[in-house]
């Protein structure tokens, strides 16, 4: 997921990226060195080197071209704006505006109209808003009236209607907001942008096209299908061509380096990882296989995130949201009805209702 | 291991000393085995690849002494026709006869109905089975007893769990004679765990005075309960009809056997091999499974060869078209015509004649109707039960559904469904996934 929004950051002439992790940042540092190898070659992008900086940056990537990408790892957790601080260095190379992306949020990026937006404006910051139908739910974006976009106060979760413009969980700021921020647990949202819209600084950008968070599993599942319907729109390349007999309902990514056996009926909605390999008569729908996971003879897999390196049996069959960690076996003809499984799990009878394995 | 008792009978001089009765019911009873008995008597419903009855005959051919075969029971006289025919040339030493009853008479009553065709040739012994059971009829072994003890009567028996026993007739018997001590019809409380199987072997000169005996007390005594309060005189004209009716009724079971404890020289045969009863529908599974397993240890050529593809024991009927991609077994019986797709998982599980199955579906503890169509990638899934267990029913979140599940005659069920712990009766299409459900 991340990989897209380093590839849109990147079209639109981003040089330096920052990854604020306070999460097992080895995964990520893996995850990049798997993207490098695998994804960055064909777009051209040579291979990083390591090395470390400052405390606070203890793993940075160095394209000789393109873009830096840096991984900042928080020691404890420092809330959505401190990390911005923790990067200042970087941020502060020059003083162009940067962007803010959560990383749970997937959508048509629309960065190069935001940045141009942002500087027609002129003032620090602007957000980009979504429109919900259920605003409610969210907090919800109010303008000084008569202006179409600077933003007058938020409301969180409106009791009557004030708007259906809600933060999309991404910004472009200049750098003059760093200074706003202390190095401490701190929110953009509760702190940082109140005090902006105070000043009269702080605008909002509408989105087009989806926008979906991501945060939850379901919610992944929606939003990779909403980014395969996406590409489909724009005929990408990357999509398998529904002219391969497996290909039914189109919506298939599947990554060049994945195996898959004969007599098999794949989509809507499918991503298949690298390294993956397919069994013969398997049926995948509405599902994502991660990186290196294996779906034997004759499964069914609908609605279901398999994750790294896991085995899905003969016979099995996953469906309502099932979510499996990293390692995890699914043995021969079991049901797994939204299970989420933990990493490194066996599972051996059927999972009738929904639950967490530990 | 029986070869010593046909020289034993022989040695008795006996010529048609044993006859057999297999009690078959009627089409009013058997309404647990729905909806597999809404198109075929539960007696001729195939297990293993053969009807239920086919087992007690195969059985029944085994004790050299028995040359004739009677059928009680109150079907339609054309219902057993093909089956007789069939059976009369595969067991040429038999003679295979059914006889009808016009009202349902009871276990006993019907036996004594006959009496005068079973004693026809003076038979010294009488085999009487139950058709709804499942085991190995261990006749040969209960004759050999009778021969021993000078037995009157032999009852096979088998061990359950105590919290099962209940649902039986319990025996208590002394442990080193064997002889019966006691016997009571499904008690309140705990008596023993030693229960009925439902086969017997009565000496032809006890059973038939024993059943006369109990008419004649029933008609002395009227059976407790019918004995009114002053208050319910009024009503007592209407229900003397119908006490007359229930009169007639004379089961073995209730009538009968607690009597022969009693005065009787009454023994009991323990078997260690399998037992399980054939009410349910479910039921048929654990049979299957059970007669299959039979077969594989006497190396039956009947069973399908083992293979990476068939985990023995499977049947498949010689008609039936099977893709070589397919995996069966074990305990799978396929019938008639049936035609299996490719990559298609089948285990423990019965598929009855002319149904289809489409590529790669999954059944499992499950039994698929004559004529049905079973899509591809759906799965039809019932639960095990455990080994030990004579219950097809389980509880599941605190609501008892059917173990095993079942689709009657020509159901359908769509590509990609799931079919969960239910029982669907004939010619309905499931197009959704459905799970612990009568469909109607």
């Amino acid at each position: 997921m991340i990989l897209h929004q380093i590839e849109a950051l990147a079209a639109a002439g981003v040089t330096d990226i920052v990854l604020a992790v306070n999460y097992r940042p080895e995964i990520m540092e893996k995850y990049l060195a798997q993207v490098r190898d695998r994804y960055l070659p064909p777009l051209n992008t040579p291979k990083p080197r390591l090395y470390h900086t400052n405390p606070y940056f203890e793993i940075q990537y160095e394209e000789e071209f393109g873009i830096n990408i840096t991984i900042s790892i928080e020691s404890e957790p420092l809330g959505t704006a401190g990390p911005l601080k923790l990067a200042e260095e970087v941020l502060r190379k020059d003083d162009t505006p940067f962007f803010v992306l959560n990383s749970d949020v997937t959508c048509d990026y629309p960065f190069k109209e935001l940045a141009a937006f942002h500087k027609s404006h002129g003032d620090e910051g602007t957000i980009v808003v979504t429109k919900v139908e259920e605003p409610s739910k969210y907090g919800v974006v109010v303008h000084k009236p008569g202006h179409p976009t600077k933003i007058d106060r938020f409301v969180e979760k409106p009791v009557e209607f004030v708007g259906n413009r809600i933060n999309a969980g991404m910004y472009i700021l200049n750098t003059s907001v760093l200074d706003r921020i202390e190095l401490r647990p701190t929110s953009i949202e509760q702190e940082t942008f109140p005090a902006m819209v105070k000043d009269g600084q702080l605008h909002s950008f509408d989105l087009e096209g989806f926008w979906m968070d991501v945060g939850q599993p379901k919610d992944f599942l929606t939003g990779t299908c909403l980014y395969l319907s996406s590409l489909a729109k724009k005929q990408s390349k990357l999509l398998t061509p529904t002219t391969e007999p497996f290909v039914y309902g189109g919506n298939v990514l599947i990554d060049p380096s994945a195996k898959i056996g004969k007599n098999c009926r794949i989509g809507p909605n499918v991503t298949i990882g690298p390294d993956v390999v397919v069994g013969d008569g398997v049926r995948l729908q509405r599902c994502v296989l991660l990186s290196g996971s294996k779906v034997k003879d004759h499964a069914w897999v609908k609605s279901t995130i398999v994750g790294w390196n896991s085995v899905v049996g003969r016979w099995a069959r996953l469906e309502n949201v099932t979510v499996l960690g990293d390692d995890v076996t699914i043995s021969d003809e079991v049901y797994v009805n939204g299970g989420s499984v933990l990493p490194h799990k066996t599972i051996k009878a059927n999972v009738d209702v929904p639950a967490i394995i530990m | 291991m029986s070869l010593q008792i046909p020289h034993h009978q022989k040695a008795n001089g006996n010529t048609g000393a044993t006859k057999a009765v297999i009690l078959v019911g009627g089409a009013s009873r058997g309404t647990r085995f729905r909806p597999l008995s809404l198109d075929v008597p539960k007696p001729l419903f195939d297990v293993a690849g053969h009807p239920i009855i086919w087992h007690c005959l195969t059985a029944i051919s085994k004790v050299p002494s028995i040359h004739e075969v009677y059928l009680i029971g109150y079907y339609e006289e054309h219902v057993f026709r093909d089956f007789i025919k069939d059976s009369s040339s595969e067991f040429p030493d038999l003679s295979i006869k059914y006889l009808r009853e016009y009202q349902a008479l009871g276990t006993a009553g019907g036996l004594y109905h006959f009496r005068d065709a079973i004693l026809k040739g003076r038979p010294e012994n009488i085999f009487v089975l139950n058709s709804d059971v499942c085991c190995s009829f261990p006749l040969n072994e209960m004759l050999q007893l009778t021969q021993e003890r000078r037995a009157e009567a032999v009852i096979l028996g088998t061990r359950v769990s105590e919290d099962a026993a209940s649902n039986f007739g319990c025996i208590v018997s002394d442990s080193h004679t064997r002889r019966v001590l006691h016997y009571v019809e499904k008690p309140e409380s705990y008596i023993s765990n030693l229960i009925n199987c439902g086969v017997y072997l009565f000496r032809a000169d006890v059973l038939f005075p024993s059943i006369r005996t109990a008419i004649q007390r029933r008609a002395d005594r009227p059976r407790l309960g019918s004995y009114r309060s002053s208050e319910n005189l009024a009503s007592s004209y209407m229900f003397d009809e119908e006490d007359t009716q229930k009169n007639e009724v004379i089961r073995l079971e209730q009538d009968i056997l607690g009597e022969m404890a009693d005065t009787n020289l009454f023994f009991v045969y323990e078997t260690k091999d399998f037992w399980r009863q054939i009410k349910t529908a479910g039921s048929a599974i654990p049979a299957n499974a059970l007669y299959l397993q039979k077969a594989q240890q006497s190396g039956s050529s009947e069973l399908a060869a083992p293979s990476a593809n068939i985990k023995a024991p499977v049947f498949i009927h010689p008609t039936a078209n099977v893709h070589p991609t397919a995996v069966l077994g074990p305990n799978v019986s396929i019938g008639p015509r049936v035609t299996i797709g490719p990559g298609v998982r089948i285990k423990e599980s019965i598929v009855l004649e002319d149904a289809e199955v489409k590529h790669d579906a999954c059944i499992l503890y499950s039994i698929i109707g004559w004529g049905s169509r079973v899509g591809a990638w759906a799965r039809v899934e019932g639960t095990p039960t455990p080994v030990t267990s004579h219950n097809t029913s389980i509880i599941k979140n605190g609501v008892k559904v059917q173990a095993i599940t079942i689709l009657g005659k020509e159901c359908g069920v769509g590509d990609e469904v799931r079919v969960q712990n239910c029982i669907c009766l004939p010619f309905k299409d499931l197009k959704r996934d459905v799970s612990n459900e009568v469909i109607m």
